[in-house]
């Protein structure tokens, strides 16, 4: 998955954005080792002390577990990761339909024109 | 974190005109530093005094807590904005050079980078372009293994795409001890790999930043950030 930074965000959120993806899509499945922070860098092309930030929040977050001696590792813990997904659904659907607000529609419109387009998906 | 590169006061005048004035900065090892400014705001004068090409008329500035001179050129290495390598010599024959003068110079890295971007090590730096002469340069630069690497416009002359494999050699030479400094104004190129920004304009500071910290604050990107504060 190529890596893809926009000018106008803090690098780190978007490194962070972009490895929470790679988690829930099964880039990086449960329990499976993680690049080194330098080679991680060096592919997404951004400072390693950026790439580090951005790890260092995921651990926090309890999506990488750091080993002492033996790097990185996803989680294993399955629900930690349905929380984590759960959460950035619910960001890119509040960042939805606030610009859905700031067009003029109304709720109960913004429900209708996403259960039409629903409709039209194929599964 | 200990400071590689230290400015108190410095000031420099060429006759009335002053280029640098005053400048407080610290720059601390393992980073990798932005210097930007329009053209004639001090950045290449700030990097040769850096050099001892050039002396301060105030102030000072310190490596490692040292004057520039012998002690520091050991652990500096230094990419100027022209060329001052003679023009007859073949690439094989400046990299013996550059193996006799520095101590921490690494020929097998300079061929590999210089097979990387396709370059022979027999042709003669007068029959190659300007931009890959640019190139050999770098490669030389990078090829050591310094504390601090002061990169004076490294880019301006190179293509895109060899821009790109500059920028990876850069990132991949990182290390915790070594701090690079890159002067230029191509910001949108290198800003994803710079760890602060220091801006400058008529020989003084006028920022000093991480580029997460001004995305963070102002919402854009230090290319367009830069833009503004130097509007013509």
């Amino acid at each position: 998955m190529p890596w893809e930074l926009k000018p106008d965000r803090p690098i780190y959120t978007q490194l962070i954005e972009q490895i929470e993806l790679m988690i829930f899509s099964g880039v990086y499945s449960l329990g499976s080792k993680l690049p080194s922070v330098r080679d991680m860098a060096q592919e997404a092309a951004v400072n390693p002390n950026t790439m580090q930030r951005a790890l260092a929040k995921l651990e926090e977050d309890g999506l990488i577990i750091t080993h002492r001696t033996s790097g990185r590792t996803i989680t294993e813990d399955a629900n930690m990761i349905e929380e984590a997904k759960t959460k950035m659904a619910e960001r890119q659907i509040l960042d939805f339909l606030e610009k859905m607000q700031l067009m003029g529609f109304k709720q109960k419109e913004i429900l209708a024109i996403i259960n039409d387009i629903a409709k039209g998906m194929k599964e | 974190m200990s400071v590689i590169l230290e400015c108190n006061g410095l000031t420099k005048k060429f006759g009335s005109t002053t280029a640098v004035s005053a400048v407080d900065l610290k720059i601390e090892r393992g980073k990798i530093v932005g210097l930007l400014g329009p053209n004639g705001s001090g950045k290449t004068t700030i990097i040769k005094l850096a050099n001892e090409l050039l002396n301060p008329t105030g102030g000072n500035i310190l490596i490692n807590g040292k004057k520039p001179g012998i002690e520091t050129k050991k652990i500096v290495s230094y990419l100027p904005e022209k060329s001052y390598l003679n023009d007859w010599m073949r690439v094989e024959q400046i990299i013996e050079l550059f193996s006799d003068f520095y101590s921490d110079f690494k020929p097998e890295k300079a061929y590999n980078m210089l097979k990387s971007l396709n370059i022979n090590a027999n042709d003669r730096l007068k029959t190659m372009s300007k931009g890959t002469k640019e190139k050999v340069q770098l490669i030389l630069v990078m090829s050591r293994e310094a504390e601090l690497y002061l990169l004076d416009e490294p880019i301006g002359g190179v293509d895109p795409a060899a821009r790109d494999y500059i920028l990876q050699t850069i990132l991949s030479n990182y290390n915790e001890n070594a701090t690079v400094v890159i002067s230029t104004h191509l910001i949108s190129d290198i800003e994803n790999i710079l760890d602060y920004v220091v801006f400058i304009n008529q020989g003084k500071i006028v920022l000093t930043s991480s580029v997460d910290d001004i995305r963070d604050e102002k919402g854009k990107s230090v290319d367009v950030l830069f833009r503004e504060v130097f509007k013509c």
